[in-house]
């Protein structure tokens, strides 16, 4: 679960990690407040869960109420690479005298984390990484070691740290560290990480994935989970519990495994079509998750034409044709459906299926045959 | 011969008594397998259908001489599960369980490397390995597999390995050992692992390998195909057309700058010697060409 930059800040500040003081606002009105009580200058920031914000016009500062109006207006409801801006995060305006970067991932080649430490920070970091690769400091983590204070002292010192920072900086660190492993997080970061013209450490950013198969020992997370989707289609398949993500083509496709469905947009591309988008039902599917499946799948309107692939292993596939047949029964889908199934059962939802065939419900036999028929029917040649 | 599994393999089912645990357990027994024990804490003394079940891995090893041991239980108590296997001088531990948190992962194999250097773990969130006619240790279906070899499998995803089975099955071209390695970020076999041990085996004349986006294990598996090994290698690598960023079910397919991108994977298979095929259709026919006429 990525998080938005006001949750991922009150994450880090949960951890003891310095953040801006700040309040959300939906709309002018309440920006308005949020600055008056703030005080000026302020911040508004766009929340949105892409990067690239700032170049997109979703940062702006503001001085008086009018301008804080103004940019809440401008920025609420723009259009950052897909998605739409719903909500603002403002703070008092930052005294920035340096940007660093730091972050903590998990390096899964070397089965170790990795800590990046830069003090070139900013909006150009990854630039800086392509080019500059020694301007980052990386520091392999073992588990059972952890990062102490003297570890994040040298770090900082590595990473060419303004020499007056590096105890701030080690104790940041470290609390940055226990947030990303204690607080089951897939990714910190924080760029910039500022000195202010004061000479404190300030997180000005917060980008903040949680691992989402840690939820069960994490209540207090649900609040953030209820947060808004930028995709409605992925809202919807996130509803019913499905693993979608939303592409741009013609062609759904619903598969059992990430394996199998990555492989099957594959051969949707192969066969000249574009698929719609990755739906993986996972293992086990019920008939009720592929009716559920089916209907998130057709509601995309740019869908044309709808490809069930499935290899039975524990999902069986005389399930699968079950909830083909129900949501066929039971909403009228706008696109026809091409079904390959091959594994468990496969004979007996094959047969299941085979007294439904029409044009709107085809069986293939393999999964290249399925692919071409329904980039047949999506994009039907002129 | 096989790989990490053979007849003589004697399984300890951990959650033997759960739905999975219980459906899965008997399953690999009726295929063959030697299932020896369950473990499910608490429920030591009873049986499922005749296989006695203890209440922890060391008793169990202890009264039945369990070598290996099949985790089926809920993600937050998987890693734990794994640990006790360990603990108790378990060889191989194939853990099926899906969603077992990245944290606790990495520190379980972390924990393994360092203080088990015995136990080797397979998964988590795998299908397992089966060796086809000998013993199957997992949810692999056993019926699309064909015994007598000579083909050992490696993969990171579960349906994809049954495809793979199948298309090679199909062919009438039996496999070794198939072994799914899962598709978690930080799994306890990688690519080399398997690999290695084909190569090793007189009986695998060749090794199918199926891959995904994410991560580097289909690189570093393309360089021990260059520098060590002489068994020849088909080669499929799933994710082509997936969007750059996005994440797509398993954490493991994540693709971060340019590298673990699957054009990238295609290219460094190929250039290390490996037939690479364009759809997983195709690794039947192809390894059957890389075979020759028998």
């Amino acid at each position: 679960m990525d998080l938005f930059e006001y949750q991922g800040k009150q994450f880090l500040a949960h951890h003891g990690v310095t953040v801006p003081h700040g309040a959300v606002a939906d709309e002018p009105d309440h920006a308005v407040l949020a600055g008056e009580s703030l005080g000026y200058p302020v911040a508004v920031k766009a929340q949105v869960r892409v990067g690239g914000r700032g170049k997109a016009g979703g940062i702006r500062l503001a001085s008086d109420e009018g301008e804080v109006r103004a940019a809440a207006e401008a920025i609420l409801g723009l259009d950052i690479r897909d998605h739409s801006v719903r909500r603002l995060w403002l703070e008092k305006a930052a005294d920035v005298a340096e940007e660093y970067y730091a972050s903590f991932t998990v390096d899964r080649a070397e089965r170790r984390y990795l800590g990046m430490l830069s003090a070139r920070g900013g909006v150009d970091i990854e630039e800086v990484a392509a080019t500059e690769p020694e301007a980052i400091a990386r520091l392999a983590i073992g588990p059972r070691h952890g990062l102490s204070a003297e570890d994040a002292r040298r770090w900082a010192a590595d990473a060419g740290l303004a020499a007056d920072i590096h105890d701030q900086a080690a104790s940041m660190l470290v609390d940055l560290y226990r947030a990303f492993t204690g607080g089951d997080a897939e990714l910190v970061e924080v760029n910039p990480l500022i000195v202010t013209g004061d000479r404190r450490l300030v997180a000005l950013d917060a980008k903040v994935t949680l691992d989402d198969s840690a939820r069960f020992r994490h209540p207090d997370w649900a609040g953030w989970a209820t947060a808004e989707w930028h995709d409605e289609r992925e809202r919807r398949a996130r509803e019913r519990g499905l693993n979608y993500v939303g592409l741009s083509g013609t062609v759904g496709v619903i598969g059992n495994g990430a394996g199998l469905v990555l492989s099957t947009l594959d051969v949707v591309s192969q066969a000249g079509g574009t698929p719609a988008n990755f739906l993986d039902v996972g293992g086990g599917a019920s008939a009720d998750v592929i009716a559920a499946a089916l209907e998130v799948v057709d509601s995309d309107d740019k869908v044309r034409a709808v490809l069930v692939n499935i290899f039975g292993g524990i999902t069986r596939c005389d399930e699968v044709a079950h909830g083909i047949l129900d949501a066929m029964g039971r909403v009228e889908l706008r696109s026809p459906i091409v079904v390959r199934l091959d594994g468990t059962n496969a004979d007996e939802g094959r047969s299941l299926l085979a007294g439904h065939q029409s044009d709107r419900l085809v069986s293939q036999p393999t999964m290249l045959d399925a692919a071409r028929a329904a980039v047949a029917l999506a994009e039907p040649a002129p | 011969m096989s790989i990490f599994v053979d007849r003589s393999t004697r399984v300890v089912v951990q959650g033997l008594t759960g739905s999975q645990g219980r459906f899965h357990g008997l399953r690999n027994r009726a295929y063959g397998t030697q299932v020896v024990a369950g473990v499910t804490p608490g429920k030591g003394g009873q049986d499922v259908d005749g296989i006695p079940v203890f209440d922890t891995v060391a008793e169990a090893v202890a009264e039945t001489a369990a070598d290996t041991s099949l985790i089926l239980v809920p993600a937050r108590m998987a890693a734990g599960a794994v640990v006790e296997a360990a603990e108790a001088g378990i060889g191989l531990v194939v853990c099926i369980t899906e969603g077992i948190p990245v944290h606790d992962e990495l520190r379980t194999v972390d924990r393994l490397a360092a203080e088990f250097p015995g136990t080797r773990l397979l998964g988590p969130n795998c299908p397992g390995v089966i060796s086809p006619g000998r013993c199957n240790v997992g949810i692999i279906p056993g019926e699309i597999a064909l015994e007598g070899g000579p083909v050992g499998v490696v993969s990171r995803s579960g349906t994809l390995t049954y495809q793979a089975l199948q298309e090679l099955t199909r062919q009438g071209i039996g496999q070794t050992t198939c072994v799914g390695i899962g598709g978690d970020p930080v799994p306890g076999t990688r690519f080399v692992d398997c690999l290695r041990a084909f190569q090793d085996d007189p009986e695998t004349r060749a090794v199918i390998l199926i891959g995904e986006i994410g991560g580097d294990d289909e690189e570093r598996a393309a360089r021990f195909i260059a520098d060590e090994m002489s068994t020849p290698v088909v080669a499929y690598v799933a994710g082509m057309t997936a969007p750059p960023g996005r994440r797509m079910g398993h954490a493991g397919a994540i693709i971060s700058g340019s590298s673990g991108t699957a054009a990238g994977k295609v290219e460094a298979l190929q250039a290390a010697g490996a037939s690479v095929v364009a759809n997983p259709t195709e690794l039947g026919s192809r390894m059957a060409e890389v075979l020759g006429p028998a």
